[in-house]
C-alpha cells in the first residue's frame, strides 16, 4: 500500500467573507523557515485593496451597529475556532516561523488567549475609555470611544500569528472594520486566522486578510482615501514613505515599534475616536 | 403675510455706542520672541504689522520669526525640559499653571480689549467666552499636573518632550491654553506659533509668564507666518507637532511631521450640521442657529454651518431665523453691544466673497442682513442661503465666515445621512425635544462633538476634535492629555 | 434694527375660536417646547447689553411710564394710598419732565380713594382681584370680586388664575374663569396674573401664556409678588415670545407685565431690552408692557437725577412712599 497523498491547499484572499483569488491572478511563493517551497499565495493588487475596503467599509456599519455584548461573543467565537484548530495553526507558525513544536503551540497558545483578552475589552471600552465630563454649565456632557472606521493593518514581518492577532483584533474589538495586510514572507497563519473569521458570525468584510507585498499593497492601503486609519506594525523601512503617504487624507497612523505593555489600552486606543455628547439640562 | 406694524409713539430702544477702551490694552509698538523666558530681538530683524481688522489700521510691530529664532526657542525649550520641567514633581508645575490661571483672571479686561483689536470679535466675546475659558483651560489642567498616572495612559506616563504647537487667528489666545495648557502639565516644553494676523495675544500671555515666574525656556514664542510654522515642523529637535488651523495646511504638516517620525496632533477645518426636526424648542433653536453660524464671524472650525431642517418646519424655521438675523448688530468690536465684528483679514473676506458668488451663481436663494456695515476695515453681513442642495460649493466647503447654507431632509435617517456626507467630521447640532431620537440621532453622527439643544459650548472639561479630515487628537478633558504624554 | 424686530400679522388674521377643553388641550400640546439652559442663557446674554448715555435717559422716562406703582398690603391706609397717586401723578415734585407712571395698583377696597385722587391725570387705577393673591374662593365671590373694582371705577384688573386646576390639567376650567372674569371687567382691561413661580416649568409658563391670551386677556402678568419666586428674566423672555407668535398668528396685540422683585432702574432696563429684543419696539409702550414694583420708582428716578446732576444723590431725595 503506498501512502496517501496529501490534499494540497491553495491559499487565498480573505475577502467580504469569502475565498477569492487575486483579481490580478498573480500569486507569488512562499518558502518556509529552511528556505522550501511552501505554497504559492495570492497575491494581492491595488484592486484587491480597493474591493476590499469597499467591504470594509459596508461591514463597518453593520459591524458597529451590533451591541458591545455581541461583539464580545463574536470575536470569542473566534477564539473557539482557533482553539479546534490550534494544532494546524501551530504547525503553520512552527513551519514559518521556524520554531520548534512546543515553543509554536505556546505561541498560537498565547495567541488564542490574546484573543480572548480582546472578546473582554468589546463590552468595556466605552466605560474605560469615555466617562461623563463636569463642564461648568447647565449640561449633561459624556464622551464614548467610537471606531475610525476602515482600519489598514500591516502586519507584523517576524510574528506571523501572535502579532496578527494583536494588530487586527485591537481595531476590530474597537468597532472598526480591518483590512489586514498579513506576513509577506510568512501569510498563512494570518489567513487561516481570516479562514476562521468566517466561520465565527463575524459579519462578511469586517476582517479581510490579503497576502502581498508590503510596498505595492501597503502603498496602496496607506493612499486609499477611504481608510480611515493604518497600523504601520510590519513597514519597516517603508513605515515613514508609507506614513506620508497616509498624510494625504489625514489618516490616523500608528508608526511601528510603539511598545506597550501586554495589558495596556495603547493599542486599543490607536483607532478609536473620542465622540463627545453635550445635552442641556432643565427643568 | 400683512405689513409691518408701525412702532409705538415711545419709539425704539436705542443703544448708544458704549465702547469699551482701546487704551487698556496698553500695547507697545513692537514686539520681539519670546525665547528662554525674555523678549529678544529676531535674528533678521524682519517684522509684520498686525493690524485691526475693524479699522485696516496697524496696532503692533512683531517679530517675522526665522529658522534661526525657531532654532533659538527650540534650543531653549530643550534645556528648559532637560534641566528643569520634566524633572520637577507634578504638584510643582501645577502650581505654575494655577498662577498664570490666576493671572490670566488679573488682566483679564486687558487680554479682551487686545483679543478684540487683533482680531475683530466683538468684545462680549472676547471678554466673556475666549478669556474666562483661557484662564479655565489652565486652571483645569494645573489639576492634573499631579494626577498623570490616573489619566489612563499606563502607571507611569511620560513628557514627549519639546512639543511645536501652531494656532489659528480665530481665538488667539484662547487656542494658545488649549495647547499649552495640557502640553505644560504634562511635563513637556513647548515652542508657540501664534498666528500671523494676530499675535498680540499671546504676546501679553508671554509678560503674564513672566509675571508667574515661569522658569525660562519652558514656554517660547516665535511670531512669524507660514514659513516660521514650517521651520517649527521641520526642525529635529521638536517631538511633537500640535496643530489648529486648515485641513489644506493639515496634510503638508501632517506629512512632514510623519516623515520626520515625529508625533502629532490635528485639529482642522468643518462643515458642521445642525440638525433641526420638527419637535425642537423653537426660540432656543433660532438662537442656538444663530450662535451656530454667526459667533465669532462664523470663523469657527465647528460652525453650524449646515442647517439641516426637517422640510415640515422648514419655511417657518427660515422666517424666524431670518427675522432674528436681521436684528443682529454688527459693528464695532469694541462696542459691547456688537454681535457681529469684524472678518479677520482681506484674505479671509476675499475668500468668503467668492464662495458666497458662487453660492448665487449655483442657484441658492441668498438672504443678507440689513445691517450696515463700516466703510473701514474688513466686513461681511450674516448671509443666509435657502434652497441649497448638497451638491453645491457652499454646502460642502469651508467658508469660515458668516454665511449658513439651509437645507432639509425629512426623516431622521436621511438627516443622519446628510449631515455625514462630508469629509469633514468635527462638530454638530441635534435639535428636538425628544431624547430617544436625539440619542439615536447623536450615535450616528461622525463627528467629535455634538452638541444637543446647544451649540457652540466649550468646556476645559470636555474633549474636542474631530473625526475624518478634520483631524485627530483631542483638545479638553482628560482626553486631552493624551496628545502629550508617552506609556 | 428695531423695526425690523417688530412682527408681521397674518393677513386675514384669525383667532381661533375656543369650543371645547380637548381643543383647548391640543393647542396647547401644539405649542413648542421651551429649553430651559437655553432661555436662560439667551436672557443672561440680553442682560449684557449696555445702555448708555441718551439712550439711558431716554430709557429710564420709559420704565417710569410703564410702572404700576403698587401697594398690596394688608396695613394699606387711604392715606398711604393717597400720598401714592400724588407721586404716580407726579413723581418727581420738583421736575415736571419726569413723566407719570402708568398705573397705580391697589386692592378693591382702595380702588375709591385712588380714582378720587387720581381724577384729571392720565394714571389709571387698576385693582387686583378675584381673591387675589392665592385665588382660592370659589367663582362667584371671584366674580363680585371684580363687579366691586370694576364698579368702584378700576381701568384695569389684575385677576390670579387658578393655578391647582392648571397644574391638575383642568384647563377648561381656567379658560372659562378667565372668560367669565373678563365679561365682569366690561370696559376694564384684563390683566391675568399666572404666578409663574407656581407654574415652575417654562413649558407650563408658555402653556399658560397661550390659555390666558385665547380666553381673552389684554395683559399676561408674571407674579403676584406674593410667592418665592417672582418675575425674572428668562420668563419675561418665555412670555414676550408668546405675545409675539400669539400677534403674528391672531392679529391680537397682548401685553405683557412683569412684577415683583424688580427693584432697581438697572433690572428694569434688562427687562426693556428683553421686550425690545424679542417682541419688539412696538411693545415698548405702556400699553403693552409695564412693570409691577413700588421701590423700582425711587431707583429711577435716583439714576435720573443723576443723569442731570453727574454726581450719586442720596436716596432720601424722594419719599420713601
Amino acid at each position: 500500500m503506498s501512502e496517501r497523498v496529501g490534499v494540497a491547499k491553495t491559499y487565498k484572499l480573505v475577502l467580504n467573507g469569502a475565498f477569492v483569488r487575486s483579481e490580478s491572478g498573480r500569486v507569488y511563493e512562499v518558502l518556509d523557515h529552511a528556505g522550501r517551497f511552501w505554497a504559492n499565495v495570492a497575491e494581492a493588487s491595488r484592486k484587491d485593496v480597493r474591493d476590499a475596503v469597499v467591504a470594509a467599509r459596508a461591514a463597518q456599519a453593520r459591524w458597529w451597529s451590533l451591541s458591545a455584548y455581541n461583539r464580545a461573543q463574536v470575536i470569542f467565537r473566534l477564539a473557539e475556532m482557533a482553539e479546534a484548530r490550534r494544532d494546524e495553526l501551530a504547525e503553520h507558525v512552527q513551519r514559518a516561523e521556524g520554531r520548534d513544536a512546543p515553543a509554536a503551540r505556546e505561541c498560537v497558545a498565547r495567541g488564542i488567549d490574546r484573543i480572548v483578552w480582546y472578546a473582554g475589552w468589546a463590552d468595556k471600552l466605552a466605560q474605560v475609555l469615555g466617562g461623563a465630563n463636569a463642564v461648568a454649565g447647565p449640561f449633561f456632557n459624556f464622551s464614548l470611544p467610537t471606531p475610525s472606521g476602515v482600519v489598514a493593518v500591516i502586519c507584523a514581518q517576524d510574528s506571523s500569528f501572535e502579532a496578527f492577532v494583536d494588530a487586527a483584533l485591537a481595531p476590530l474589538c474597537a468597532g472598526n472594520a480591518v483590512v489586514a495586510l498579513a506576513s509577506e514572507a510568512r501569510p498563512t497563519p494570518g489567513l487561516l486566522l481570516g479562514e476562521m473569521s468566517v466561520t465565527s458570525d463575524l459579519p462578511g468584510g469586517v476582517l479581510n486578510v490579503l497576502s502581498g507585498r508590503v510596498g505595492s499593497v501597503g502603498a496602496s492601503l496607506a493612499s486609499h482615501e477611504d481608510v480611515d486609519g493604518i497600523d504601520l506594525d510590519g513597514a519597516g523601512d517603508r513605515a515613514g514613505e508609507l506614513s506620508v503617504l497616509a498624510a494625504g487624507s489625514i489618516k490616523r497612523v500608528r508608526q511601528p515599534g510603539t511598545d506597550f505593555a501586554a495589558n495596556s489600552t495603547a493599542r486599543l486606543r490607536s483607532f478609536v475616536e473620542t465622540a463627545t455628547v453635550w445635552h442641556t439640562v432643565g427643568r | 403675510m400683512g405689513e409691518e406694524l408701525a412702532t409705538s409713539h415711545l419709539g425704539a430702544l436705542a443703544y448708544d455706542p458704549a465702547p469699551e477702551s482701546a487704551a487698556i490694552a496698553r500695547l507697545h509698538e513692537s514686539y520681539g520672541i519670546f525665547v528662554d523666558g525674555a523678549f529678544t530681538d529676531p535674528a533678521q530683524h524682519a517684522q509684520l504689522l498686525t493690524l485691526n481688522p475693524a479699522t485696516g489700521s496697524g496696532l503692533a510691530h512683531v517679530a517675522m520669526g526665522s529658522a534661526s529664532d525657531v532654532d533659538l526657542a527650540v534650543a531653549s525649550a530643550r534645556r528648559a525640559f532637560d534641566t528643569t520641567w520634566s524633572r520637577m514633581r507634578g504638584a510643582e508645575r501645577a502650581k505654575y499653571l494655577f498662577r498664570i490661571a490666576r493671572l490670566i483672571q488679573e488682566r483679564a479686561r486687558e487680554l479682551a480689549v487686545v483679543e478684540t483689536l487683533d482680531n475683530g470679535k466683538p468684545i462680549r466675546e472676547s471678554r466673556d467666552i475666549d478669556v474666562p475659558l483661557a484662564a479655565a483651560h489652565f486652571f483645569y489642567y494645573a489639576g492634573w499636573a499631579d494626577k498623570l498616572e490616573h489619566a489612563g495612559f499606563g502607571a507611569h506616563p511620560r513628557p514627549l518632550g519639546v512639543a511645536g504647537q501652531i494656532i489659528p487667528w480665530n481665538f488667539p489666545l484662547l487656542m494658545a491654553a488649549w495647547k499649552l495648557a495640557p502640553a505644560l502639565a504634562a511635563g513637556n516644553t513647548c515652542v508657540l506659533k501664534p498666528a500671523e494676523t494676530t499675535p498680540l495675544s499671546a504676546l501679553v500671555l508671554a509678560e503674564i509668564l513672566q509675571q508667574a515666574e515661569l522658569p525660562p525656556g519652558v514656554v517660547n514664542i516665535v511670531t512669524g507666518d507660514g514659513t516660521t510654522g514650517a521651520a517649527l515642523v521641520e526642525h529635529a529637535g521638536v517631538d511633537k507637532i500640535a496643530f489648529t488651523g486648515s485641513t489644506e495646511v493639515g496634510r503638508v504638516i501632517q506629512r512632514r511631521a510623519n516623515a520626520a517620525g515625529k508625533r502629532v496632533s490635528l485639529e482642522l477645518g468643518g462643515k458642521g450640521a445642525n440638525i433641526v426636526f420638527e419637535d425642537a424648542p423653537i426660540d432656543e433653536m433660532i438662537e442656538g442657529i444663530v450662535d451656530g453660524i454667526f459667533f465669532n464671524q462664523g470663523h469657527v472650525c465647528c460652525a453650524g454651518s449646515r442647517l439641516l431642517v426637517q422640510e415640515n418646519v422648514a419655511d417657518e424655521v427660515l422666517r424666524r431665523l431670518l427675522r432674528r438675523v436681521d436684528q443682529l448688530r454688527v459693528g464695532d468690536p469694541l462696542d459691547k453691544n456688537t454681535d457681529v465684528g469684524a472678518i479677520n483679514s482681506a484674505e479671509q473676506l476675499a475668500k468668503i466673497t467668492e464662495l458666497v458668488e458662487t453660492g448665487e451663481a449655483e442657484g441658492a436663494t441668498r438672504h443678507t442682513s440689513s445691517c450696515a456695515l463700516p466703510s473701514e476695515g474688513f466686513w461681511f453681513a450674516p448671509t443666509v442661503f435657502s434652497q441649497v442642495s448638497s451638491t453645491q460649493r457652499i454646502a460642502r466647503e469651508e467658508i469660515f465666515g458668516p454665511v449658513l447654507s439651509v437645507l432639509t431632509f425629512r426623516t431622521p435617517d436621511e438627516a443622519v445621512a446628510k449631515a455625514n456626507d462630508t469629509t469633514y467630521g468635527l462638530a454638530c447640532g441635534v435639535w428636538s425635544e425628544k431624547g430617544s431620537r436625539t440619542l439615536w440621532v447623536a450615535e450616528r453622527l461622525r463627528a467629535g462633538v455634538v452638541w444637543a439643544n446647544t451649540y457652540n459650548r466649550f468646556d476645559p472639561a470636555s474633549p474636542f476634535g474631530g473625526v475624518k479630515e478634520s483631524g485627530f487628537g483631542r483638545e479638553g478633558g482628560r482626553h486631552g492629555l493624551e496628545a502629550y504624554l508617552d506609556e | 434694527m428695531d423695526a425690523r424686530a417688530g412682527v408681521r400679522l397674518l393677513d386675514p388674521p384669525r383667532a381661533p375660536v375656543i369650543a371645547s377643553e380637548a381643543q383647548l388641550r391640543a393647542l396647547l400640546a401644539s405649542l413648542s417646547g421651551v429649553d430651559a439652559a437655553g432661555a436662560e442663557a439667551r436672557a443672561a446674554k440680553l442682560a449684557t447689553r449696555s445702555i448708555k448715555t441718551s439712550s439711558k435717559r431716554a430709557a429710564l422716562d420709559m420704565i417710569i411710564s410703564m410702572i404700576d406703582l403698587t401697594t398690596l398690603e394688608g396695613a394699606d391706609t387711604p392715606e398711604r394710598v393717597a400720598s401714592l397717586c400724588d407721586k404716580a401723578r407726579r413723581p418727581d415734585a420738583r421736575d415736571a419732565s419726569v413723566p407719570s407712571v402708568a398705573a397705580v395698583c391697589v386692592y378693591a377696597d382702595l380702588v375709591g380713594t385712588a380714582r378720587a385722587r387720581l381724577a384729571g391725570s392720565t394714571v389709571a387705577v387698576a385693582a387686583v382681584a378675584t381673591a387675589f393673591p392665592s385665588g382660592r374662593a370659589s367663582r362667584r365671590v371671584k366674580l363680585l370680586d371684580v363687579e366691586d373694582a370694576v364698579a368702584a371705577g378700576a381701568d384695569e384688573i389684575d385677576m390670579v388664575i387658578d393655578r391647582g386646576a392648571f397644574l391638575s390639567g383642568r384647563l377648561g376650567e381656567v379658560f372659562e374663569e378667565i372668560v367669565a372674569v373678563k365679561e365682569a371687567c366690561q370696559h376694564a382691561h384684563l390683566k391675568v396674573i399666572l404666578e409663574t413661580g407656581e407654574l415652575v416649568t417654562y413649558d407650563n409658563v408658555r402653556r399658560a401664556s397661550w390659555l390666558a391670551m385665547l380666553a381673552g386677556a389684554d395683559f399676561i402678568k408674571t407674579s403676584t409678588g406674593k410667592v418665592g419666586v417672582s418675575a425674572t428674566l428668562p420668563v419675561a423672555l418665555v412670555l414676550l415670545e408668546a405675545v409675539r407668535d400669539f400677534a403674528e398668528s391672531t392679529g391680537r396685540l397682548v401685553g405683557v407685565k412683569v412684577a415683583g422683585g424688580i427693584r432697581s432702574a438697572k433690572d428694569a432696563m434688562r427687562y426693556l431690552v428683553v421686550v425690545n429684543e424679542t417682541a419688539g419696539s412696538l411693545w415698548l409702550s405702556p400699553t403693552l408692557f409695564r412693570f409691577g414694583a413700588s421701590s423700582l420708582l425711587n431707583d429711577v428716578l435716583m439714576q435720573r437725577l443723576r443723569q442731570v446732576r453727574g454726581a450719586y444723590v442720596r436716596p432720601q431725595e424722594f419719599s420713601a412712599d
